[in-house]
């Protein structure tokens, strides 16, 4: 598949990927990707319209398990592995 | 040294001291910490587990495979209370509040975890260089100059390096066990997908991640496998135990794929070939196959599912609820941008553009499912020779650890190219081991021998076979 590497392409995986980039960073990710792709093109050869996707490599069937309550974290341990609590509560920045 | 067989009868009989032993151990962790083996040594967490045992031992209430051996674990396998990072400043001061489930299996036959070894943040390299920010880059064990090879650097080096008796606990998805094994000269376990829980994993590629040990020799691996090997209900992907294992015939039929050898450097196809012809008088014949898909298609469907999915896993690490955080300032896209931007490497930056790249409307279908698809045909390939080998054998490594400066000169496609020979088997699921079998300018060079799905046991003792044949 034939992509243009342009900035334009690099800042919009950028904003999507949640990630701020330097002009230097940009720079670099568009020549490396250009390149990675380039490598991935050998693919555009392989026919697999009639080919099955395997998204694990061995067949795994559904699990189910019994709808019962079981022990899960306490608040206070969710709670230990960050600064931004308040009330019990994760505190997040601002969404409005 | 003794092996872990005879450490344990000697602790349990009362001859050996386990505090002394893993003081020892810590001792020489520290003394060596140059090599760069750990991301964090946890000494007080060591030493209380071996009081605690001994007190047990004395008492006659201690038992267990593993009873006062020492286990180092790689960074993103969790440990509750330790701080655990994939080596990354991404995860600083992350301390999991459960153990993964390999390690409360570990910890029920009695090992004592001694620390959590350096890795490629979050497993994303080849090489041991893309430790993340911070975070120094293992040496060499026998070359100071030269790589450790990747993901599970720290777990190889230190493996190699000791001279106590020790196990370690190691994680790959691309080939992050065979390839550190290889370099630094140790034996290795790679499982089925899925016969390790990932439990407790922190996940990099899901469909591929797999928990796996390092020794060393083969027995040494193959103990620790044994242990953490097994069902698990808390992971969806894990596996039944096969109900019958498969035996190791007298003569076991190996199938070298020559299109692989191809590519390896010379001295190491030489090496390889000389190893196999002595195993072809020690009850193994081999025949030269052919695995072109996998050959020409490996690299390219292993990078594009696992980017994709590592995108994905890593769009969890955002300064929140653990790890590196910022003063909460502008909206949840600005601080969100701001943390990632701040606490991942280049690599894992690399990584994520090009999984959030590959997953994007209008490209989804023409990278990442069709890497999906192709993998059906990659599986179908190795299935083939199944059905009329036991195994597939070929260098662990095309190439010997090579120096840190000339790494340094390849490019990134460059890198993923030298994963030829581990991706494939990675990305089908298959299991594989790599023992040491060859000295190439005095650095180790190892031999790959992968097996069919669920085989682990056949595959331990024909690379047990081989082990003794060098």
């Amino acid at each position: 598949m034939d992509v243009k590497i342009d900035s334009a392409l690099i800042e919009k995986v950028a904003k999507n990927a949640r990630l701020n980039l330097t002009e230097e960073e940009k720079r670099a990710l568009a020549k490396d990707m250009k390149e990675i792709l380039g490598v991935f093109s050998v693919l555009d050869e392989l026919d697999v319209k009639d080919t099955k996707p395997s998204f694990q490599p061995l067949e795994i069937k559904n699990r189910w398990r019994e709808d019962t309550k079981e022990p899960c974290l306490s608040n206070e341990e969710a709670l230990s592995n960050t600064n931004h609590k308040k009330n019990g509560y994760f505190k997040g920045p601002k969404v409005i | 040294m003794l092996r872990t067989k005879e450490f344990v009868k000697e602790v349990r009989t009362g001859n050996l001291s386990v505090t002394e032993h893993t003081a020892k151990i810590l001792e020489e962790a520290e003394k060596k910490k140059d090599y760069n083996y750990f991301s964090l040594l946890a000494k007080e967490y060591a030493m209380e587990t071996a009081r605690r045992l001994e007190k047990d031992i004395k008492r006659g209430e201690a038992n267990g495979k593993l009873l006062g051996v020492s286990l180092s674990v790689k960074d993103c396998i969790c440990v509750k209370g330790i701080e655990s990072r994939a080596s990354s400043k991404i995860l600083t001061g992350y301390k999991p509040t459960f153990d993964a489930t390999a390690i409360t299996k570990a910890k029920k036959e009695g090992a004592i975890i001694i620390g959590k070894t350096n890795q490629d943040e979050f497993g994303f390299g080849t090489f041991g260089n893309n430790t993340g920010i911070g975070f120094g880059t293992p040496k060499n064990p026998f070359d100071k100059e030269r790589s450790c090879g990747g993901s599970s650097a720290g777990s190889a080096g230190f493996t190699a390096l000791t001279e106590n008796t020790h196990l370690s606990m190691a994680e790959s998805t691309g080939g992050s066990i065979a390839c550190p094994s290889s370099f630094c000269g140790v034996a290795s376990i790679t499982p089925t997908y899925g016969r390790i829980s990932r439990y407790g994993l922190m996940d990099y590629a899901s469909s591929m991640d797999k928990i796996g040990t390092m020794g060393k020799n083969i027995e040494e691996a193959a103990t620790l496998f044994n242990v953490i090997a097994g069902y698990d209900e808390k992971d969806s992907t894990s596996l039944k135990e096969p109900k019958r294992e498969a035996k190791l015939p007298e003569k076991a039929k190996i199938a070298i794929p020559k299109d692989f050898l191809e590519k390896a450097d010379e001295k190491v196809s030489k090496a390889f070939w000389d190893f196999i012809k002595k195993a072809e008088s020690n009850g193994f014949s081999y025949t030269e196959i052919s695995l072109p898909l996998n050959t020409k298609y490996g690299v390219s469907v292993y990078y594009l599912i696992a980017v994709s999915e590592a995108s994905t896993n890593l769009a969890k690490y955002c300064g929140m609820r653990y790890g590196a955080y910022e003063n909460l300032e502008g909206t949840f896209d600005e601080y969100f941008s701001e943390v990632r931007s701040k606490n991942f490497g280049d690599e894992a930056k690399r990584r994520i553009m090009l999984g959030t790249f590959a997953r994007m409307s209008g490209f989804r279908d023409a990278y990442y499912l069709k890497a999906m698809k192709a993998r059906t045909l990659l599986i179908e390939e190795y299935k083939k020779v199944f059905s009329k080998h036991d195994f597939i054998a070929h260098p662990t490594m095309p190439i010997i650890s090579p120096k840190m400066s000339d790494v340094e000169k390849l490019s990134p496609a460059e890198i993923y190219g030298m994963d030829l020979y581990t991706c494939p088997a990675n990305l089908t699921g298959l299991p594989h081991i790599s023992i040491n079998t060859s000295e190439i300018d005095s650095m180790p060079s190892g031999l790959m021998l992968t097996g069919n799905h669920l085989e682990e046991t056949k595959l331990i003792e024909a690379a047990k076979r081989l082990e003794a044949i060098k």
